[in-house]
């Protein structure tokens, strides 16, 4: 038995996590449970900072009793529940998710997912050459930031950090409708003249490197971006008062992106325009 | 909230329709975007960024709502245009011939040429069907059906010459025994006099004197299931929802009918309804909801006018408003919602979605509407069909409704005959009714055919062999059988049907109208199409047996990931038709 504790007192819920009894404090989900006790699944669309959009499928679990699978992002542990993270229907439709996906999108800068294929023997290429993709050549119509929807995989979590979970600028929507369906402004016009204000706290929860920083961009294209190279620092902004935290990447001497961390009680990884983008001086080019 | 909109400004005509919309909110932005493409035909940047003004709706939002409706355009199109139907009963009578000659003297399918694909019109047993629409200050449309090319091209030019189509028809009119029909195509579907004088609004009567828990008790002891496809028991979803101690709740009719093959509920909104408007004001009593929407597919311009016409009569003589029927405290009233071009919106939560102006997807449940439903409040869901039940076993009484049908499923049902079907219509027996009765009711295929299939629920249904006519049409016997009865579809093959082109039609449409919220969905529906192609035109990837084998893993994904019942389902035929009419034999030799 594993007793997971975390937090405040709550009262506890057990249930059979693969066959293993598992208590966790009420109002888990059975994510939070997998984290807990130190089992992988598979995410794309689940945001530590946002509620959950149940898009991707991905992280699908079995749950006895229940005629589909569920999501293990959203569902929450219920006194009793049987959960099978690793059944052969799980298995299955966690392998034919990322092969939809990879067969109809650019995952090539989507992180794990190489192993999480590998892991389950996915083949996107399966489909055949003719299977229709969402590839297209990447919109860039700002100096800061760059939309690569050749890469999009649909999570919704730009859509929700622009609109009333944290910017409130409602820039972006979903348009359009099943495979169709896609990341726009009104009338795809062009950023400048839409309602970003460049926060960036959209590029911040994308999943996939859709949307990048312009810098990242450039440097990936002519093949010098380097993670490898890379150090994280995480500072304070000095722009105002609020005392948002700032990681800045630094890539030869050069800051080559801004985050910031999502766990910080100020910013939930939230910036504006200054502390996202406004680090050109400090590099005077 | 402020607001940015774009550099763009409404016409003066679209100026008008749109400022009728000031002070109201969010909820009305399906509304707005039907009265822009009423007057105008399209949906312009500059009538846009105008219906985000009033509405004070962010204008990337408004553009992700409309963009979501397939009668929308946000191009410049022409205020005419005609929607062909192509979908499954008017592809099996002749769809193709007159696209095809549609093409040839108009050319391909778009705006520009004045004429549309559509998916199912809800006019199955007048296949092939057309609508006409032409947008001006009374925008007109016009039903063609039975139709041909020639009638097509016409009308495609000088535009829709009535508001609304024919009287409704069904083919047992006035014969002793019906109940949900019995006055489809024999009362004055205008008059609520000739409704009283028949009958009408006694059961409201009665479940006024009975009270809230005595109609839900009447209602559950009859064991009536819903009508629109999944048959939960109505009378405990009203339970749950009268028992939330939140307020208000709503009810939702859902008259949206999208289903292919399915026309019932347009039948009964057309035929009888005062019935509709008085079932929905006993529901409404019953689960404690102070207002009912009822959301209409688009393109029912007859219902619609008819519906607006009860609603007014009623509320003039004090069915609905205040103080129902003299009943001090119970207030209840009517809006009627108009769909825009979505299947996906007959999903329960979707629904909601768009009534509230959002884009149509489906929500997570939980939360289930009776906790958390329109608006975030408890809300009740029913079918027309489903609804219309209710005044039947309020007068007959909840054990004489029980003797009609089978133990598991009681009651009369309404199926839905078309293809290749002698007499297509609307037919109403009591559950437990086989097959083959119901065929024979109809008149079986045409003169010198054969049966080859029957397409049983719809898209989302499965294929019946000539060889199971004699199952009883019943919830547990169809279950039994793996099969459902669903919306009560009964879409007759004979042997020149042409089953590749059918199942392709069947991928096609969930294609089309999945919603794409989830990657099970929104890229499997495309797979399964692709793979579907190859299968039927024998070109395979490797081989067909890889083909049928990638198309199984996709539809099992689909049926076990999707969020809400399409993608759950958009499999279920295709499967039906490799394993049961042995087309994946056929289609790997
Ligand atoms: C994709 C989809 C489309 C649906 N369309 C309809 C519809 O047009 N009309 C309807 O009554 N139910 C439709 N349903 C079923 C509804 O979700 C819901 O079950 C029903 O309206 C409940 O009413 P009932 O209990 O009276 O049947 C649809 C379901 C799905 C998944
Ligand atoms: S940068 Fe900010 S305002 Fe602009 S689209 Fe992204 S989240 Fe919205
Ligand atoms: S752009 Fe990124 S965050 Fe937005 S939907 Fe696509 S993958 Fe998700
Ligand atoms: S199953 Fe299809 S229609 Fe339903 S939510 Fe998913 S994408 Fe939308
Ligand atoms: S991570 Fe759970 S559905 Fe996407
Ligand atoms: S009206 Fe054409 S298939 Fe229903």
């Amino acid at each position: 038995m594993t007793i997971v504790e975390i937090g405040l007192p709550k009262r506890l819920v057990e249930f059979t996590l693969d066959g293993e009894s598992v208590r966790v404090p009420e109002g888990a989900t059975i994510l939070d449970a997998c984290t807990a006790v130190g089992k992988s699944i598979p995410t794309l669309c689940y945001g530590d900072t946002l509620k959950p959009a149940n898009a991707c499928r991905v992280c699908m679990v079995e749950v006895e009793g229940s005629r589909t699978l569920v999501p293990s992002c959203s569902r929450k542990v219920e006194p009793g529940m049987v959960v099978r993270t690793d059944s052969e229907r799980t298995q299955h439709s966690r392998k034919l998710v990322l092969e939809l996906l990879g067969s109809a999108t650019d995952l090539s800068t989507t992180p794990h997912v190489d192993e999480w294929m590998s892991a389950c023997g996915a083949d996107p290429s399966r489909f055949g050459p003719d299977a229709e993709t969402k590839l297209q050549p990447t919109t860039v119509d700002n100096p800061l930031y760059v939309r690569d929807y050749g890469k999009c995989i649909m999570c919704y979590k730009c859509v929700d950090a622009c609109g009333d979970q944290w910017q409130n600028s409602f820039a972006i929507s979903v348009a359009g409708r099943g495979f169709d369906a896609h990341i726009s402004t009104e009338f795809a016009t062009p950023l400048p003249d839409s309602a970003c204000v460049y926060c960036g706290n959209c590029i911040e929860v994308c999943p996939t490197g859709a949307l990048s920083f312009k810098r990242e961009h450039d440097k990936r294209e002519d093949g010098t971006w380097d993670e490898s190279k890379q150090t994280r620092t995480t500072t304070v902004c000095t722009f105002c008062g609020v005392g948002c935290n700032l990681t800045l990447h630094v890539q030869d001497n050069e800051i080559v992106k801004v985050t910031s961390p999502h766990d910080s009680t100020v910013t939930h990884g939230n910036l504006c325009i200054k502390g996202r983008f406004g680090w050109q001086h400090v590099q005077n080019r | 909230m402020d607001l940015k909109l774009l550099d763009a400004e409404p016409t003066e005509a679209e100026r008008v329709v749109v400022d009728l919309f000031t002070g109201m909110g969010r909820d009305q932005l399906l509304p707005a975007l039907h009265a822009v493409n009423d007057r105008v035909g399209w949906i312009s940047q500059g009538a846009l960024n105008h219906i985000c003004r009033v509405l004070h709706v962010p204008p990337a939002e408004a553009y992700g709502v409309a963009s979501f409706y397939s009668l929308f355009s946000l191009t410049e199109r022409p205020a005419k245009v005609v929607h062909v139907c192509v979908d499954l009963a008017c592809q099996v009578n002749g769809a193709k011939a007159v696209c095809d000659r549609l093409t040839d003297e108009l050319g391909p399918a778009g705006a520009g040429s004045g004429w549309l694909r559509s998916p199912c019109l809800g006019v199955c047993e007048k296949a092939p069907a057309a609508l006409a629409f032409e947008a001006g200050e009374v925008a007109k449309e016009q039903l063609l059906a039975p139709t041909h090319a020639g009638e097509v091209i016409a009308v495609a030019a000088a535009g829709p010459s009535r508001v609304d189509g024919e009287r409704a028809e069904v083919p047992q009119a006035g014969a002793p025994g019906l109940r949900l029909l019995k006055r489809v195509g024999v009362v004055d579907p205008e008059s609520l006099d000739d409704y009283r004088a028949t009958g009408g609004y006694q059961a409201l009567r009665t479940a006024l004197l009975l009270g809230p828990a005595g109609v839900i008790r009447e209602v559950s002891d009859a064991k009536l299931m819903g009508r629109g496809g999944a048959a939960f028991p109505t009378g405990r979803k009203w339970d749950a929802t009268a028992r939330q101690p939140v307020r208000p709740h709503y009810l939702v009719c859902n008259a949206d009918e999208s289903e292919p093959g399915t026309f019932k509920d347009r039948l009964l909104m057309e035929g009888d309804p005062f019935a509709v408007i008085e079932s929905m004001t006993i529901a409404g009593f019953a689960a404690g909801c102070s207002k009912g929407y009822l959301y209409l597919r688009g393109e029912y311009p007859r219902a619609l006018h008819l519906l607006r016409n009860a609603i007014s009569k009623a509320r003039e003589r004090g069915f609905l408003g205040t103080n129902v029927m003299g009943h001090e405290g119970f207030s209840f009233d009517i809006e009627i919602r108009r769909g825009a071009g979505a299947y996906i919106c007959g999903e329960e939560t979707a629904i909601f979605n768009s009534i509230e102006g959002f884009r149509g997807e489906p929500r997570s449940k939980p939360p289930f509407p009776v906790e958390q439903g329109l608006f975030g409040k408890p809300t009740v869901v029913n079918n027309v069909e489903t609804l219309v039940n209710v005044p039947v076993i309020l007068t007959e009484g909840c054990e004489a409704y029980t003797r009609i049908g089978t133990e598991g499923s009681t009651g009369p049902k309404l199926f839905c005959l078309s293809g290749n079907v002698s007499r297509p219509g609307v037919y109403e027996v009591p559950f437990g009714t086989t097959l083959s009765e119901l065929l024979d009711l109809a008149g079986g295929v045409p003169p010198g055919r054969e049966l080859r299939a029957v397409l049983l629920g719809g898209a989302a249904g499965g294929f019946v062999r000539p060889d199971e006519l004699d199952l009883p049409l019943t919830l547990e016997d169809a279950r039994a059988a793996g099969t459902t009865l669903g919306s009560g579809v009964v879409l007759v093959l004979d042997d020149t049907a042409d089953l590749g082109s059918f199942l392709l039609r069947i991928a096609a449409f969930f294609r089309d109208e999945s919603c794409g919220q989830c990657v099970p969905c929104r890229i499997g529906t495309v797979r399964q199409e692709e793979a579907l192609h190859r299968l039927v035109g024998k070109r395979p990837l490797s081989t067909s047996a890889a083909d049928l084998q990638l198309l199984r893993e996709v539809g099992q994904v689909m049926r076990d990931s999707s969020i809400c019942g399409l993608g759950q389902t958009a499999w279920n035929a295709i499967e039906s038709a490799l394993d049961r009419l042995g087309y994946a034999e056929e289609a790997t030799k």
